[in-house]
């Protein structure tokens, strides 16, 4: 099956697609020596974010096994992850060190 | 795995054997350009600075100086000065002796009488340096001997999931190997800075990771700029790039995910083999420079949309995902990492494949930039001439 996905890391919650994805498309990536795959619910960009599972509003993303932000809406499988519904959160460095 | 390099006296082995024309300030550097011209195995940097600064600029200018002519991949050094400079050549001459036992002379413009005397005293010296040069056999080294810099520059949305991650599992192979590895631009960690900092060997280490980042913001801000407004940029938005954060992580992701055994400043040669981070500006010509004369042996370089940079002590290989850009400027780019992002090879792959490009070009393939001789430098400032 032809890879059109990348996963960064094994706890992640989002693939990144190599080539633009149509909605109701399977999107096949590798998850260490197994392929797996995910149906676009909406049509996704090159070098995109896909979702893997149900992700409730408020939830992390995870990609390269990070945080990269929490999301402003709810969000399906397959769904389209990007700037218009995620966002930073702003960190407290003081409190961390 | 092993290489053949050259034995220097201090310090690691280099995999070049260059004669160095190293002109003190701006002043010196047309001089120093002929001069290289003239000798084959001789090379010259365009220096931009040296005079008319502050103590702070000073300082890292003669860091620089220095740190060029004690990189293990240097033979020998040929500084050519002007006289009025801030750090005139025979001073630049007793630092660098005090540092190291290679062969180092220099000649002052002014002293002798104008560019042509100066330029045929310099043809003389580095002829003589070259043919000696020339006798020095290479001998066989550990890998765990070698110190890569790790750079990025003409980024794009194939960097963070292609190139950076798998010239991080290439670092990762060097440094289960005993080798050094530094990426450095610390502005650009700003966004992911606390998984870096999750890196780190020790408490101090982390700790440190995060005040390089925190002193970074308060020098901008000083000057009433901020590194965060705009960021992740429009551009990068639409390339895929939601947030500082996946910005920040796709950029650090390329030094690999080895503990960080130390914090270097500009141009400070590493006291441990493993995995360090340097703190540098972004701007990639002046990162490869302070990466350069803390004495790394060779930079690989990502990008994404393509660059031809080049730096004249070490070879600079560049490697990209993008396959349209590998396509159109091959010219200039070393490794085409593009099998990544269409499904065809994973990136942990391709990192292990590129162990064997470092082991040719540490061997003595040139890479591009190298054979073009492109000499590309910058010199971070800490404020305005004066």
């Amino acid at each position: 099956m032809e890879i059109k996905a990348l996963l960064m890391g094994l706890s992640d919650n989002v693939v990144t697609c190599i080539t633009d994805v149509k909605a109701g498309e399977k999107v096949a990536y590798r998850k260490g020596d197994e392929v797996l795959c995910v149906e676009a619910a909406e049509d996704i960009p090159y070098c995109h974010k896909i979702a893997l599972t149900d992700l409730a509003e408020g939830a992390d993303i995870i990609k390269y096994d990070e945080s990269i932000g929490r999301i402003s809406c709810p969000i399906e499988r397959g769904g389209l992850v990007d700037h218009t519904n995620l966002f930073s959160v702003p960190r407290d460095y003081d409190a961390e060190w | 795995m092993q290489f053949w390099g050259y034995r220097r006296n201090e310090g690691r082995p280099g995999i070049r054997n260059h004669v160095l024309i190293l002109p003190t300030c701006a002043c010196g550097s047309e001089s120093s350009r002929i001069i290289a011209s003239q000798v084959k195995g001789a090379v010259n940097i365009v220096f931009n600075t040296g005079c008319s600064d502050v103590q702070a600029n000073t300082d890292m200018s003669q860091k620089i100086l220095t740190g060029f002519a004690c990189n293990p991949n240097v033979y020998g050094v040929v500084i050519i000065g002007l006289g009025c400079e801030t750090v005139p050549h025979d001073k630049l001459r007793e630092k660098i002796q005090a540092m190291t036992t290679k062969p180092v002379v220099s000649f002052g413009i002014q002293d002798e009488g104008g560019t042509l005397k100066t330029i045929e005293k310099g043809v003389r010296a580095a002829r003589e340096m070259v043919a000696q040069a020339g006798m020095q056999q290479k001998e066989l080294f550990d890998i765990s001997e070698l110190y890569l810099g790790i750079e990025c520059g003409g980024s794009d949305a194939t960097s963070g999931i292609g190139s950076n991650p798998a010239v991080g599992e290439l670092s990762d192979l060097l440094v289960d190997m005993g080798a050094t590895t530094v990426m450095s631009e610390s502005i650009e960690w700003i966004g992911g800075e606390h998984v870096l900092a999750k890196r780190a060997a020790t408490p101090e280490i982390h700790n440190q990771i995060i005040e390089v980042c925190k002193k970074y913001e308060e020098h901008l801000s000083a000057a009433g700029q901020d590194c965060r407004a705009g960021q992740p940029t429009p551009g990068n938005k639409a390339g895929g790039l939601s947030t500082l954060d996946e910005k920040s992580l796709g950029c650090i992701r390329k030094g690999g995910t080895r503990p960080i055994v130390e914090v270097l400043e500009q141009a400070v040669p590493p006291s441990r083999h493993g995995a360090v981070v340097m703190d540098t500006a972004g701007y990639d010509i002046s990162s490869v420079t302070s990466m350069v004369a803390s004495g790394c042996n060779a930079v690989i370089f990502t990008t994404g949309r393509g660059t031809c940079t080049g730096n004249a002590i070490v070879p600079v290989l560049k490697v990209t995902a993008n396959g349209r850009t590998y396509q159109r400027m091959e010219d200039n780019m070393d490794v085409d990492l593009s099998p990544i992002i269409r499904g065809e090879k994973t990136y942990q792959e391709m990192g292990k494949e590129m162990l064997k490009d470092i082991e040719d070009i540490c061997n003595g393939k040139l890479t591009k930039a190298e054979a073009y001789g492109f000499s590309d430098i910058a010199v971070d400032h800490v404020c305005r001439f004066v």
